[in-house]
């Protein structure tokens, strides 16, 4: 088989399995799990080829037009490019490894098939975006994974978290994709093509009159689906949904979609430095922001998806300063080892009956219940805080490292700002990770107090597929550092010693410090017992995560935070923890600016409805009710009295015939 | 023989079995003014129907058709309305048609416009069945 047609099998498999998963879902639940996994498995092993064919060289385009559609031609096109190509091999390794681990996790849910249905739609919707050349067809695949997202968010309908959370992370990424559209039509306008090969082609001749303005509504769209500041906030919301689809869509694949889209078009946004300006600064705020927030979090997932925004924000910094390469390359590592972070957390979650640190820091022996989670969880916690040699140490140093270029000038792909902004907020967000990182450790796993409960051993392929994913968190940063250039833009990915140190020291630095923390804080756990275990030690791991986040309101008095004075997050940010527990006060805004006046306007519209119309409606009503009425008292019942009446209709109209027919 | 001495005799018949059917109060009085209007109409259809086939160069004599059918309908009236009498004058123990006034409008729907303004289950059910 030729590159294309294995590259055009890779989307189409994942598809026709949700297809047949969702229509034999009820008559044949027993074919659910072949139909989740065989087809995202098979997916998998054609993208190896795809990837091994292309190879890094020249990139594979084919095209088909289906039908004309008008001025600018939609076209089935496949673009397979160095990145597109690996990417798409992460795209199937982690959703061959959420499908897998899906069959343990949600082992007695009634609703499974239509789960694994759908996480093998969005897959295969992520492999278009990946292969895609052509941008409208690239918009179909992104939609698609909106409304799965929405629907795979809301899989504990049941539970009013997760029903508001999936409103709000369709809403909040729709709010993005409005502007996104527009800006697609309007590049497609100037550029006189949807193909990103002309797009390119296009910048290059320099034919495109607004590029700042196409590129900022373009990065409206990323925002909202890469969970970029001011529209991250449906992310942490999101965690109300499943484990594995927070590893599958909120960690590794859809967050990464944004990411990933202005690494295509990179070129494109190059051509107006004000773009990568904004880029930077948005980036730089994401970080800063998500690592502070992370640091307070109380719920175990919360905390993981606040890293996620701040390692996406490392992945848009790194394009703000023009190096593509080693963006995609934080997106490789970062979806290894993320995706491992979330599923161990659905292990620990399941083990512990909780989604709680702070009920955890009152567990003693919780490692030993889960001693495959703890070390695969501590691999990816070392990648996570970048410590060498675990595989975010090299990622996030070849991003430190194209700022640092940037900042110094020695490369002018951008504007010297962004690469100090990016630089900076690097740098800091580093020292913060490390201890947001520390401290979910030290909480999780080095808890006081009664012993853990016993929720049984978990499932098998649960464990075998933590120990998987540990492999590429371990390792791929160092082996493919030195690779990946060839199938990337050619720069240099190897990270230098003055990043290496100052970006080391400062994680350490971190880590060191939340320990201490920690040792000052942790005195006082016991001394105030907290926490809520969930009851269900029978029931799967889906059963007992959908009831602790049900639960985590009523017990800690809010679904982020708990009140916790031994939790050394408070020690360390002091002040700032209050605010950023609750994700500094930015739903609170949208609360006021958008939520109030839509409510405000809803019931106006209500107002005028209720009172306005319906008393045109009722007005016109009457005259007929009140001739009715009149009619009606005719109706006496006697036969013979309609009969008369008929016989004098009768009479009368056949004496006005006869006048008219003689004309008189 | 003249068309005018059919005619005066079918008129008669009928103005008789209307006065009967608009002031007899028993049902089987009335439904035997109304086979009397019926014949009357017989009468005037074959009368016509001679007057006219005289005139045409030939003739399907539809009036004398048409007679037959209407007798064959009026058979069939009359068993199902004396059937009707007779099952009415079992349940009542009257046929007397003055007393059977079932479809009268009654006190329900005296008073439409509070029904309607009213938004309350009940007012609507209310309505509903008037």
């Amino acid at each position: 088989m030729t590159t294309t047609t294995l590259a055009v099998l890779v989307p189409v498999l994942p598809f026709l399995g949700a297809a047949a998963g969702l229509l034999l879902g009820r008559s044949a639940p027993g074919f659910a799990r072949p139909l989740a996994v065989l087809p995202t498995l098979a997916a998998l092993v054609l993208a190896v080829p795809v990837a091994a064919r292309q190879g890094g060289g020249r990139a594979v385009d084919a095209v088909t037009e289906l039908t004309p559609t008008g001025s600018v031609p939609v076209e089935l096109a496949l673009h397979i490019d160095g990145f597109a190509a690996l990417v798409a091999v992460l795209v199937g390794c982690v959703a061959t490894c959420v499908q897998i681990y899906s069959t343990g996790y949600l082992r007695d849910d009634p609703r499974y098939p239509s789960y694994a249905a759908l996480v093998s739609l969005f897959t295969s919707a992520m492999f278009l975006v990946v292969y895609s050349g052509d941008l409208m067809v690239l918009l179909v695949g992104w939609e698609i994974m909106g409304i799965c997202s929405y629907f795979l968010v809301g899989h504990y309908w049941e539970t009013s978290e997760a029903r508001a959370a999936s409103l709000k992370a369709f809403l909040v990424t729709k709010l993005g994709d409005v502007p996104f559209l527009i800006g697609l039509l309007a590049l497609a306008t100037e550029a006189g093509s949807f193909r990103i090969t002309k797009i390119l082609g296009a910048v290059a001749s320099g034919s495109l009159e607004h590029p700042t303005l196409i590129a900022l509504l373009l990065l409206a769209g990323v925002a909202g689906k890469s969970a970029q500041f001011p529209l991250h906030t449906w992310l942490p919301d999101a965690m109300a949904g499943p484990t594995p689809v927070s590893a599958l869509i909120h960690a590794a694949t859809m967050v990464a979609a944004g990411v990933y889209f202005i690494a295509r078009l990179l070129p494109f946004f190059q051509a107006s430095r004000a773009a990568m300006v904004v880029l930077a600064v948005m980036a730089a705020v994401t970080m800063l922001g998500s690592a502070l927030a992370a640091l307070a979090q109380d719920d175990i997932k919360r905390v993981l998806a606040y890293s996620t925004i701040g390692q996406l924000g490392y992945m848009t910094g790194a394009l703000a300063t023009g190096d593509r390469g080693a963006a995609v390359f934080h997106l490789l590592t970062h979806g290894a080892f993320k995706a491992l972070l979330f599923l161990a957390a659905g292990v620990i979650i399941h083990a512990a009956g909780t989604n709680s640190l702070a009920a955890m820091s009152r567990m003693r022996g919780l490692r030993d219940r889960v001693p495959d989670a703890y070390w695969t969880m501590t691999v990816a916690l070392l990648a996570l805080a970048a410590i060498p040699p675990f595989s975010g140490f090299f990622s996030k140093e070849s991003v430190l490292v194209v700022a640092e270029h940037v900042a110094t000038g020695h490369t002018g792909n951008a504007p010297g700002a962004a690469g100090w902004t990016v630089l900076l907020a690097g740098l800091v967000t580093a020292l913060l990770t490390a201890a947001y990182a520390t401290r979910l450790w030290l909480l999780a796993f080095r808890g006081r107090g009664a012993e853990a409960p016993d929720h049984g051993r978990q499932p098998v392929v649960m464990n075998a597929v933590l120990w998987l994913l540990a492999v590429p968190s371990l390792a791929l940063g160092g082996l493919a550092f030195r690779l990946l250039p060839d199938w990337f833009d050619g720069h240099d990915l190897t990270p230098t010693l003055t990043t290496s140190v100052l970006g080391t020291g400062v994680a350490l630095v971190g880590g060191i410090v939340t320990y201490g923390a920690w040792r000052h804080t942790t005195a006082r756990a016991a001394r105030l017992p907290l926490g809520a275990v969930a009851a269900h030690p029978e029931g799967d791991a889906a059963l007992v995560e959908a009831e602790a986040i049900a639960s985590h309101t009523p017990a800690y008095g809010d679904i982020a935070h708990a009140p916790d004075p031994s939790d050394p997050g408070r020690l360390l940010l002091g002040p700032l923890h209050r605010h950023a527990a609750v994700g500094f006060h930015l739903d609170a805004v949208y609360t006021t600016l958008f939520v109030r006046p839509v409510r405000a306007g809803a019931s106006l519209v209500r107002f005028l409805d209720r009172e306005v119309v319906d008393t045109y409606v009722r007005g016109a009503g009457t005259l007929p009710r009140v001739l009715g009425t009149a009619v009606r008292r005719a109706q006496t019942g006697n036969v013979q009295t309609y009969v008369s009446a008929l016989l004098a209709g009768t009479v009368v109209l056949a004496v006005a015939a006869v006048l008219v027919a003689t004309g008189a | 023989m003249h068309l005018a001495y059919p005619a005066v005799l079918s008129v008669l018949l009928f103005c008789t079995g209307l006065y009967g059917v608009l002031a007899r109060r028993n049902a089987i009085l009335v439904l035997m003014s109304v086979e009397l209007m019926l014949n009357a109409v017989n009468l005037n259809l074959v009368a016509f129907d001679v007057w006219l086939s005289k005139a045409a160069e030939e003739t399907l004599h539809s009036g004398q058709a048409l007679t037959l059918f209407t007798i064959a309908i009026a058979a069939a009236e009359i068993g199902i309305g004396l059937a009707i009498v007779l099952a009415v004058h079992r349940n009542r123990g009257t046929s007397d048609i003055d007393k059977l006034r079932d479809t009268a409008e009654g006190p329900d729907g005296e008073d439409p416009g509070t029904g309607a303004s009213a938004t309350g289950p009940a007012a609507e059910k209310a309505e509903a069945t008037a």
